[in-house]
């Protein structure tokens, strides 16, 4: 059977042909790539994607199919995918269908067959920028670059108000002893499966929910979730973050979170050359000494100089690879907060103990 | 925590000879952790018996000990080097751990105030002792294979009922398996139990909990001593359990395991690793899962550097050995750099963007009678690994690297088409079971048939069913019709020029001229660099695939291309490789930029920071020749790498390459008996009657001229393949028939055979002018045992002034006749005082490194600076140290074959050696192998 063609376009004029995969139509947003060598499917549903182009490093991709315990959200809100080589046979046995047929299920649209070592080389040299992927421009670039040119710029895109919850929800047992009000911001489900898994009762609130309805639910705890977009561009959540840090209530902040409850304090944050996307990020643990592999996601940081100025903030975590803040704590308030991802789906379990001190600070707070 | 300075003199024990399941590997992470540990301005004293090693060299270690792996020589080195504050012995494989604990035992470290690093005793005992294994890992709740042994019915049943089906029985004490059972159902059990108790002489059966055909995974971890870990590498056994990893085919990463599945998997080797005791380096972890992903059982955890660690540094950049070395002196992961991109930190996994496939490589040829079919006990001698950007493609360039006469999975017109002996090799595997999974595709046998036979996870099958799918469209075209679409597939799923030119019935130049010039589909270089290009890398390691960007650059310093010798077997070993690696060391020290080509895993030479550029593909053809489009070398050295290397000179030299020293042609005399022997004639040397024949009719007609007895040698072989003595015309008939059915249109020759003779060898470096003999080594075994399976003497123990001349002269003579560039190794026999000479080989011999070894002089390397012009054999000094004698030791892997006949003879059979040096003759090791000598007789 003759595969469809498809051509992705970057916003540097740079263009790669290679075979549709997923559903036809054109699709962009800011490219990405992830060095991940297992776990796909939960990448494809991480809301910290959304409206983002994901390039995945690893060979092949869709060789075990699908699965629908192996998701972190609903529904994948990616702008689109490019692989290497792409499988739409698998053999998983306890799966639940073809990766094909999942894309064409939630209409994304994706790209095979081309080389995405090269493609990742030149974001790695020129930077993060916009992209589009598209199956109805052949041989139409002017067309596909007129496509391109409407999407926003993720730099001060603020995106959380859109993937979040819309109505608030629980999650774990009600009668758990702990009781947790999680800001989503574009929250992973697995946060909430692990913080449910040590005893956490989970109430879901919208980005833009305010300190008082949240307290009026008594929670003995405050998270900060993961989430899309420009920390700078949410001025609202960092209202918030300062409000929630004023209860003196334990705090754990992920991601998104992490570079929020930064902004709370005082702290800038700025975009990244290309980010770090992968299971394989080195970070130190500076109380412990040890060292942890973590799975990481994320195109803004916050800036080491301003932690290091900081009176109120002391740096926790970094990374091995470029020293950059990986966690931070404050100093006079249960408030903690890590630029990885330790409820790691996908990724590498070590970070796991985060979620036991969350939980400990929330004991020894009451 | 830092660097532990109390530490300055480590002693590192070697692996000593290779045998089957502990080849070259140690090599590798012997030498990389000597250097990693003199770059911390520790000083290194090796011990190994194996002469062809990089890691005894003098550019390896300050003090070099080729002693025999024993307490006693341990003692020894102790006593000489007082100052040896510590002991690393888990480079070494099994050998070195197993003199370690011999050591330790006897209080040997205790004495000298040497401690072990690197390595906990307890977690050995532990890893070893499949009870303790079991014990603690239901501890800390690591699923393992269930079973119990029976001694009656009713218990018998009560085990099974605990562990429930499938399950298999084993009756204890019985041949050949019998007695046993598969069990599925549990109405078949008690049958098949009675019939166990039964078949045991002692009443006794071992009933474990089935997990053949599941899927097989290791990973290869990296602790440090405060408990950082990281998983280096991910590795899936293509072919599932029930076959010996070092058998199998095996994949990384893995392929065909969820996110979920493999962090489980991770978790378990991290706790495996924290319970098993306290110790730095790298570990290896094995599990069985399940074929629907729910359970998963800890197999087995190896608390040292092993095979799959090699495999897996090679695959993915990680440097295993030299890291480990560094966390043994007491660094922590997170204060180290990864060494191939510099800067980004040596605590972190690698991700990789390309597919390894390694394939194991089986001589069972050389083993006669052997049982062919891969099970527990591993049978192969030497590996490939094939990189690719899919895994087709790697699979490919695997088959390509083999040499078993196959230019790849399928499509070269060897394929099995019997219906009934493929459903057979499917379901009872052997080394050609991967081709066989393609002649079944291609037969038309279903898929399901397929994969219940062979168990093999069906993605693999199908990316299998694919490319016999792809070889169905291309079949339909020809060279001329063939679009450029289809050629392009084609190449990025690895199918070589050969392949296609077999598929559109051309000639592989054809397509070679048609893609690569007309439709552009060139090969590109990637780089292997821990990191799927997150990071820039600092270490050429190119892989070649076709893609759109090359980041391979060429420069415009002069090169030379160095052929490596491919995968290890019966009579292309190690010492190939050790001449490699001083071959590139030579060409860089003249000044070259030295580009390696080499696919064999285990190797130094394929270590990145050897060369100056380093391609990991196959030595085919095909791949060669676009590296040296790429690259415009000067010339390419093929003397090094064995037959494997040698073998492409003719191609190199039709396509105008320039053949670095000796010259195609002299290459080609030196092969071809008839021009070979006229040169003989011509120079007065005198040589065994012989002639060549081509048939049966030929043979019997020529051995009236000879006479018997006969030595019939094909030509073109490896390590003496085919070889034989034959006393009369009906055993000369006979064998002809056996060669030229292994061997079609092969060229054999007969020399009448000097029974009785006495056999030597020379090796000399000769520029053409002058000819320096590095060495004359004489068998201890009398003419007919093939000289790689012979105990040698070097110097000769009893050859008179008169015969000595006579060698010196005629290795002279046939040296400058063949107009000798480099290197020559010349065997002659030797019968009533007369010298005859039966081959020369102008290349670098299996012997060449031992006499490096035993007289200390760098002699690959002159003779590469020779090759290269650079020097003249006058100019250097040479000043062999010559104490007393140094035996060479044949080693055997027959212990893997129980029912091969082990009697020696023309064709050799050891896979590895040991040196061994004596004062005198009157040494006893001397005096009783010479005793035995006549025994080693093969008739």
């Amino acid at each position: 059977m003759e595969k469809q063609k498809a051509s992705l376009l970057l916003a540097d004029g740079t263009v790669f042909h290679g075979t549709l995969i997923g559903s036809p139509g054109t699709n962009g947003g800011e490219i990405c790539f992830n060095t991940g060598m297992t776990g796909y499917q939960e990448i494809y549903t991480d809301p910290s994607y959304t409206g983002q182009i994901i390039v995945t490093t690893t060979s092949h991709i869709g060789n075990y199919g699908v699965h629908n315990d192996e998701v972190e959200s609903k529904a994948p809100t990616i702008a689109g995918i490019v692989v290497n080589s792409f499988s739409e046979v698998y053999s998983r046995l306890d799966g639940h269908g073809s990766l094909q047929n999942y894309l064409v299920e939630y209409k994304i649209t994706g790209i095979a067959d081309i080389d995405t070592r090269k493609l990742v080389r030149h974001i790695r040299s020129v930077g993060a920028m916009n992209a589009i992927i598209s199956s109805e421009y052949e041989g139409n670039l002017d067309g596909l670059k007129a496509e391109l040119a409407k999407i926003p710029d993720m730099n001060g895109l603020e995106l959380s108000s859109q993937v979040c919850t819309k109505e608030t929800f629980y999650f774990g047992d009600e009668n758990a002893p702990k009781k947790v009000a999680c800001l989503d911001f574009g929250i992973k489900l697995n946060i909430l499966r692990n913080l449910a898994s040590r005893g956490v009762y989970c109430k879901v609130f919208p980005a833009k929910t305010s300190l008082a309805e949240m307290a009026a639910w008594n929670p003995d705890g405050y998270f900060l979730s993961n989430g899309p977009g420009d920390p700078a561009a949410m001025p609202y959540a960092v209202e918030t973050t300062k409000e929630i840090l004023a209860t003196n209530k334990p705090v754990f902040g992920i991601c998104l979170g992490h570079q929020i409850l930064a902004e709370a304090c005082g702290i800038s944050t700025y975009k990244m050359h290309h980010g770090h996307r992968g299971l394989n990020h080195p970070i130190k643990n500076l109380l412990t000494g040890k060292s942890e592999i973590t799975s990481q996601n994320h195109g803004f940081v916050v800036n080491r100089e301003d932690v290091e100025k900081s009176d109120v903030v002391e740096i926790t975590h970094v990374h091995l690879n470029d020293n950059t803040v990986a966690g931070i704590r404050l100093k006079n308030k249960p408030a903690f907060s890590v630029q990885y991802h330790p409820e790691s789906s996908p990724g590498p379990h070590d970070s796991r103990y985060l979620f036991d001190d969350f939980v400990t600070l929330m004991h020894n707070n009451s | 925590m830092p660097k532990d300075s109390s530490i300055k003199h480590v002693l590192i024990i070697g692996s000593g000879p290779i045998v089957i399941g502990q080849a070259c590997e140690f090599d590798y992470s012997g030498s990389q952790a000597a250097r990693s540990l003199r770059e911390e301005g520790i000083k290194v004293t090796l011990i190994n018996s194996n002469p062809a090693t990089i890691m005894t060299d003098p550019v390896t270690a300050d003090h070099v000990y080729l002693q025999p792996l024993e307490k006693k020589s341990i003692v020894k080195i102790l006593n000489e080097h007082p100052d040896i504050d510590a002991v690393l012995p888990t480079m070494g494989g099994q050998t070195a751990l197993n003199l370690a604990i011999d050591c330790e035992k006897a209080g040997i470290w205790k004495k000298f105030g040497v401690r072990m690093i690197g390595v906990d005793i307890d977690a050995i005992d532990t890893a070893e002792n499949r009870e303790k294994f079991k014990a603690l890992m239901e501890k800390i709740g690591v699923d393992v294979c269930k079973g119990d042994t029976a001694t009656s019915f009713l218990h018998g049943k009560e085990i099974a009922q605990e562990i429930g089906f499938p399950l298999i029985i084993r009756a204890s004490y019985t041949l050949g398996g019998a007695g046993g059972a598969f069990v599925e159902k549990a109405e078949d059990f008690e049958k098949a139990l009675m019939a166990g108790l039964q078949a045991s002489p002692v009443h006794e059966v071992l009933i474990e909990q089935s997990i053949l055909g599941w899927k097989e995974y290791e990973l290869e971890v990296m602790r440090d001593n405060i408990g950082n870990m990281i998983v280096v590498c991910s590795i899936e056994n293509f072919d599932p359990m029930g076959i010996h990893t070092g058998d199998s085919i095996t994949v990384a990463p893995a392929m065909t395991l969820p996110d979920t599945v493999y962090q489980r998997m991770r978790n378990h080797a991290i706790t495996m690793m924290n319970s098993i005791g306290n110790f730095a380096g790298g570990c290896n972890v094995q599990f069985a899962v399940s074929p629907d992903n729910q359970t998963i059982i800890g197999i087995e955890i190896n608390p040292r550097v092993s095979r799959s660690s090699a495999l897996a540094s090679k695959a993915t950049g990680y440097p295993i050995a030299k890291v480990a070395a560094k966390l043994a002196i007491g660094y922590n992961l997170d204060e180290l750099k990864n060494s191939i991109t510099g800067n980004t930190s040596a605590f972190f996994e690698p991700a990789i963007d390309y597919v390894i496939v390694k394939i194991p490589r089986w001589n069972f040829d050389k083993f006669k009678g052997s049982d062919r079919r891969l099970g527990l006990s591993m049978k192969a001698v030497g590996e490939v690994m094939g990189i690719g950007r899919n895994f087709q493609e790697a699979l490919q360039k695997a088959c390509q690297s083999l040499e078993i006469k196959r230019n790849g999975l399928g499509a070269d017109g060897r394929e099995l088409k019997d219906q009934a002996r493929l459903l057979h090799s499917l379901a009872n595997p052997s080394w050609d079971r991967l081709f066989h999974v393609y002649d079944a595709f291609k037969l038309g046998i279903s898929f399901r048939t397929i994969h219940d036979l062979t168990k093999i996870d069906k993605w693999f099958l199908r990316q299998i069913e694919e490319l016999v799918h792809i070889e169905a469209e291309i079949e339909k075209h020809t060279l001329d019709s063939i679009p450029k679409e289809l050629v392009d597939r084609a190449k990025k799923k690895g199918y070589a020029d050969r392949q296609l030119a077999h598929m559109l019935g051309c000639l592989e130049s054809e397509i070679f001229n048609k893609r690569y010039h007309d439709m552009g589909i060139r090969r590109v270089y990637k780089l292997v660099d821990t990191c799927a290009a997150e990071f820039e890398a600092q270490t050429p390691y190119y892989y070649s695939t076709f893609g759109e960007e090359n980041e391979s650059k060429t420069s415009d310093r002069k090169k030379v291309v160095v052929l490596g010798s491919g995968p290890n077997r019966v009579g292309q070993g190690i010492e190939f490789d050790y001449s490699c690696v001083h071959g590139v060391l030579a060409a860089k020290e003249c000044g070259y930029e030295t580009i390696m080509i080499n696919c064999n895993p285990e190797t130094v030479s394929t270590d990145f920071d050897i060369s100056d550029k380093l391609y990991f593909e196959p030595v085919f053809w095909e791949h060669i020749y676009e590296i040296i489009l790429q690259e415009n070398p000067i010339g390419v050295i093929v003397q090094l790498g064995g037959q494997t290397a040698l073998k492409l000179a003719e191609k190199l030299h039709k396509y105008g390459i320039k053949i670095i020293g000796t010259s195609f042609d002299a290459l080609d005399l030196a092969e071809d008996r008839g021009r070979f022997s006229t040169l003989l004639k011509e120079n007065d040397v005198p040589y065994p009657e012989f002639g060549t024949i081509h048939n049966t009719d030929e043979a019997l007609e020529l051995c009236k001229r000879i006479g018997f007895p006969l030595l019939v040698r094909p030509s073109y072989v490896l390590g003496g393949q085919g070889m034989k003595i034959v006393i009369n015309e009906q055993e000369l008939e006979e064998h002809v028939v056996n060669v030229l059915r292994d061997i079609p249109n092969n060229e054999i020759l007969l020399d009448h055979f000097l029974e009785g003779a006495i056999e030597a060898e020379a090796d000399a470096i000769c520029d053409g002018e002058n000819v320096y003999i590095i060495g004359i080594m004489q068998h201890i075994e009398p003419a007919g045992i093939h000289s790689g399976d012979s105990y040698a003497v070097l110097p000769p123990y009893n050859l008179g002034d008169y015969v000595m001349r006579q060698i010196e002269t005629y290795t002279k003579k046939i040296a400058l006749a063949l107009r000798t560039v480099g290197l020559i190794n010349i065997q002659f026999a030797i019968k009533n005082d007369r010298v005859y000479v039966i081959e020369a080989n102008p290349r670098a011999s299996r012997t060449v490194p031992f006499i490096c070894k035993a007289y200390q002089e760098p002699y690959v390397n002159y003779a590469v600076k020779v090759m290269l012009g650079e020097k003249k054999v006058t100019d250097f000094d040479f000043k062999p140290v010559k104490n007393g004698y140094a035996i060479k030791e044949p080693v055997f892997s027959f212990h893997k074959f129980p029912n091969v006949n082990k009697e020696l003879g023309p064709e050799m059979k050891s896979t590895g050696e040991a040196i061994y040096f004596i004062e005198d003759l009157m040494d006893d090791y001397f005096m009783k192998i010479y005793s035995e000598r006549n025994l080693y007789l093969s008739r």
